[in-house]
């Protein structure tokens, strides 16, 4: 067992854990953040994306241990004083979820996005959430959130409320 | 009367924000794999190494003795009770189904199969604990080829059948009386082409992986399970473990895609519940995503042979249809009717004379086959919509103008098939014409004349896909007429809670596809009620007690209307309450924006609202009246719906690197009326994708030992933002006359569709070089052997996946 110290969705924890366990399953298993999810175990689908000191992370390639003296943000401390975060609320006026299993990582990969690029072109925003796999959406909205969020507009589709 | 009429400015038709999203986006969601209840204990599944052997010998003693391990069970522990995992469509009288056990006992079929099960205190504990189970394998021969499997004297993947097929679905429709004679209409025809495609083995692919928890709860069971069909599954569980039903319940909690992957009774969740029932514990298992690839089941699997035979002038005169449909290993739980759907989508939009169709269910040592998004449907629609250019090229004629040619006109609705279903509306020239226009198709025939003229590395090609399909699954009295073991009705209740709010309870329940939003839209137009004060209740059978789940498009075609029937009783109902409060007369009422009013005395007027809570308190209620606005319908449609489009693919194919990039993607699908235009949208876009990565990406494939060599997310190409072109968009509405909402569905439409469009358009782009077929996925390997090899581009290595990025040329060419 190792100890490790973490902050997590701005609440500090430390724990004894085993060297091989994942962050991503720290989050889900000690300390309940299920709102993570694992979707492949190879690191190809970004379900699992969190941010580890701002950056963005794929919480099943991390070890809890790497993880270490971290802050570690996760959907579920995304939003601040019950308002939504800017990409959750663009995702949300752009259907840009459907199943929404891929939505925690994709949502943690677009903020990390749009820290590095403040206006990113289609192309900059299609190789930014490359290493998140959705089924669901074909991207297209998922695209156009990031567009919205980025231009900070509330922009939504068809004119609905 | 439907309330749209009443209420043109109501909720059905409002590119409505869903409700669902709140928990979504928040990270506030309710996976099974979340859920958790005290002394938890966790599976882990042994699977088998080989496709095909005998298990001649199983250790589980290292095992037991491990850390945290409770105990490791083998097929022969649960061999009396576990029965097959059932198979509710029996095709043909005479169908084999060799019966599938949960865990094997003797003998393993396909790889990845699961042996032994061991349930420890932690995941980490039981996962840990497989490698100490010592099982000896005898192989034997493994059956692969579909072509093969069913020559005489092939090997057998049941030692107890008589071969490899399971059945041999023939229909004709001289016989059937439903057209005219096949063999005459070929010998008299003047061009007849025929050509054998491939429509390759694809996997499901939904983001949550598999997982199910079972908890006893006194004489019965509790069961979350990651699933499309809570019902059903309810119902199979009961039948074949013999679990009292009321003393089932299963919940389908947030469930992350399905595309009917997730359409299934699975031998992971018989195996959570005889483990269950044994230890009398709670159990959970979750699959890893190559767990998931290698054993969910798979989708498509053909080879289509294919005859067309036509006048000179282009009038198709007969269509001769004949598949090897690849089942895998075992019959599950659709298996054999997926590929039999075809049968009546093959003739699609054209006005063939003269049809035959046979199906052969083929045994392989391979992951069984069932239900993928559209399930029979984009297998026939590519064969036709590939046919139709292969007939257009053997003419030498524009392929839009021989489609034109051949379709049904919109003055000819109702039309009836050469299979003897009844299309009840379309206009296929009006979804056509808006394509073309959209698309600038003119502009680009011009530019790819002047490509070819200047001999442009970059080829451009133009592809057609005008399709219908048939939606809205299904008719009772028309399923049970193809064997099936069940109907196709859909079940919904409408709650007046005593404060006004509704409560809505559906059987349909989603896993993705925005229900509860446009349920509500539905319900909120019904009754004349905010949309917000709607809520809608599904997945779990204690809740919603009655139905038959989601999957072939159906839930609004059929669960839908079932809600619109309820609602229409709770207005009934409350009709009579309102007309005694406000002493009126029943007839002398009329219902407006949820609002009764005595007509001539406008002022006179009871919400449904205050008449719920007045029925509530029951205080004043007309005399015999039970205190109660509350409504169930059971709906069973007359017939399918029949959504239809025309979808345009313009591909650039660079003939030096095989390299396919898709210009631009233009579709105008009609699907009836439209209940919430944003899901709509939503619901094209995403099953563009899936059709457009079966044109260019995505195949399982096995080697020749039977392994699948595309179990993980590195080989099994789901494709990504990058790999995916923009989706132009646009409908045509006609109503369906077949249901008060007009609606049609719309769940697999972009699926079904876009697949032929994408290949015809490659196919286009490279006939003048003497391509004529191109195997899928059209890897630039693949595209660039056709060219230049004059071939279909062969075969994938089996030893090797090709992880194709539109832009990785190099790294591409290289492998």
């Amino acid at each position: 067992m190792t100890r490790i110290e973490m902050t997590v969705d701005g609440v500090s924890y430390d724990d004894d854990v085993e060297p091989r366990l994942l962050l991503v399953h720290y989050l889900r298993e000690r300390l309940g953040k299920v709102g993570t999810v694992v979707g492949c175990d190879t690191s190809n689908c970004g379900a699992c994306t969190v941010l580890v000191d701002g950056k963005s992370a794929k919480s099943c390639t991390v070890l809890a241990v790497q993880a270490d003296g971290s802050e570690v943000t996760t959907i579920e401390g995304l939003s601040t004083g019950g308002a939504l975060h800017p990409v959750q609320q663009a995702f949300h006026e752009n259907h840009a979820l459907q199943c929404g299993f891929c939505t925690p990582g994709m949502i943690m990969a677009v903020v990390d996005l749009l820290a590095e690029n403040s206006s990113p072109s289609v192309e900059e925003i299609k190789h930014g959430i490359e290493g998140n796999l959705c089924r669901c959406t074909g991207y297209q909205n998922i695209i156009k959130a990031v567009q919205a969020a980025a231009s900070g507009q509330a922009a939504s589709v068809g004119g609905a409320q | 009367m439907t309330v749209t009429e009443e209420r043109p400015t109501g909720e059905v038709g409002r590119a409505r924000l869903r409700k669902e999203d709140a928990r979504l986006i928040t990270g506030q969601t309710n996976w099974t794999d979340n859920i958790s209840v005290p002394g938890l204990l966790h599976l882990a599944l042994l699977r088998s190494p080989s496709a095909h052997a005998k298990i001649t010998s199983i250790d589980v003693e290292a095992a037991k003795a491990r850390p945290g391990v409770i105990a490791v069970f083998t097929g022969k522990d649960f061999a009396e009770e576990q029965g097959s995992i059932p198979c509710a469509w029996t095709v043909t009288p005479d169908m084999v189904n060799p019966g599938h056990p949960s865990l094997a006992v003797d003998e393993v079929k396909h790889a990845g199969e699961a042996v032994a099960v061991v349930v420890a205190r932690d995941k980490s504990a039981a996962q840990d604990a497989l490698e100490h189970i010592d099982v000896d394998y005898d192989t034997l021969p493994v059956v692969l080829d579909m072509e093969a499997a069913v020559a005489d004297g092939a090997d057998k993947v049941h030692a107890n059948t008589e071969g490899n097929r399971s059945y041999s679905f023939v229909f004709e429709s001289g016989a059937a009386g439903t057209g005219g004679s096949t063999d005459e209409a070929f010998n008299d025809a003047e061009v007849v082409v025929s050509r054998r495609f491939i429509q390759q083995r694809l996997i499901p692919a939904f983001m949550e992986p598999r997982s199910t928890v079972v908890q006893p709860v006194g004489e019965g069971f509790t069961m979350w399970t990651a699933t499309q069909i809570p019902h059903i599954l309810r119902v199979m569980l009961s039948l074949t473990l013999g679990i009292p039903e009321h003393k089932m319940r299963v919940i389908a909690p947030d469930v992350g895609g399905g595309f009917g992957g997730k359409l299934q009774v699975t031998p992971e969740e018989f195996i959570c519940a005889l483990v269950s029932r044994r230890l009398g514990k709670p159990v959970k298992y979750t699959e890893s995503r190559s767990e998931s690839l290698m054993t969910a089941h798979h989708g498509r699997d053909q080879i289509q042979y294919i005859d067309i035979a036509a006048k000179r002038d282009g009038t198709v005169t007969g269509l001769k249809v004949r598949l090897l449909a690849d089942m895998g290993a075992y019959l599950r739980l659709l298996t054999p009717v997926v590929p039999v759907i075809g049968a009546f989508v093959f003739p699609a939009i054209y006005k063939f004379p003269a049809y035959r169709f046979q199906c052969d269910g083929v045994f392989t040592n391979k992951a069984p086959t069932d239900a993928y998004r559209g399930a029979g449907r984009p297998e026939a629609t590519f064969g036709i919509e590939r046919i139709m250019d292969e007939l257009a090229a053997e003419l030498d004629m524009d392929p839009m103008e021989l489609r034109r040619k051949n379709w049904i006109t919109h003055e000819e609705f109702p039309f009836t098939t050469v299979v003897g279903m009844v299309y009840d509306s379309g206009n296929y020239e009006a979804a056509t014409d808006k394509a073309l226009q959209m698309m600038g198709w003119d502009a680009l025939r011009a530019e790819q004349k002047q490509r070819r003229q200047s001999n442009d590395p970059v080829q451009l090609g133009l592809g057609i896909s005008t399709f219908t399909e048939m939606c809205g699954l299904a008719p009772s009295r028309v399923v049970g007429s193809l064997g099936a073991a069940a109907g196709g009705w859909e079940q919904a209740s409408v709650r007046m809670l005593p404060t006004g709010m509704v409560e809505v309870v559906t059987g349909a329940s989603p896993h993705g596809q925005g229900h509860v939003t446009s349920f509500s839209q539905i319900v909120a137009d019904q009754l004349g009620v905010p949309f917000e004060h709607v809520g809608v209740v599904h997945g779990d059978t204690s809740s919603s007690h009655k139905g038959l789940d989601t999957y072939g498009s159906r839930s609004l075609v059929v669960g839908g209307i079932a809600l619109v029937k309820a609602a229409e009783k709770v207005v009934e109902k409350a009709k009579r309450v309102a007309a005694h409060l406000l002493e009126a007369s029943e007839d002398d009422l009329d219902f407006k924006d949820g609002s009764f009013s005595v007509r001539g005395t406008p002022d006179s007027k009871l919400s449904i609202q205050e008449i719920a809570f007045a029925t509530f308190s029951g205080h004043n209620l007309p005399d015999g009246m039970e205190p109660s606005l509350d409504s169930d319908a059971t709906f069973d449609p007359e017939n399918f719906s029949f959504p239809h489009g025309t979808h345009l693919c313009a591909t650039e194919v660079d003939t030096e690197t095989g390299s396919v990039r898709i210009r631009k993607y233009v579709c105008v699908d009609d699907i009836g009326e439209v209940i919430n235009p944003m899901i709509v949208e939503g619901q094209v876009h995403g099953g563009l994708a899936q059709g457009i990565a079966q044109a260019l990406y995505e195949e399982a494939v096995y080697d020749e030992d039977g392994n699948l060599t595309t179990g993980s997310f590195v080989d099994y190409l789901v494709p990504s933002a990058l790999d995916l072109p923009y989706f132009d968009t646009d409908r045509t509405t006609t109503a369906a006359t077949s249901n008060p909402l007009g609606v049609k569905g719309v769940g697999e439409a972009g699926t079904i569709a876009s697949t032929p469009a994408v290949v015809n358009a490659v196919l286009d782009a490279v006939r003048h070089k003497g391509v004529t077929d191109i195997l899928m996925p059209m890897t630039p390997e693949r595209v660039w052997r056709a060219i230049h090899e004059s071939s279909d581009g062969g075969e994938r290595a089996a030893e090797g996946s090709i992880a194709y990025s539109a832009t990785s040329d190099a790294e591409e060419s290289a492998l």
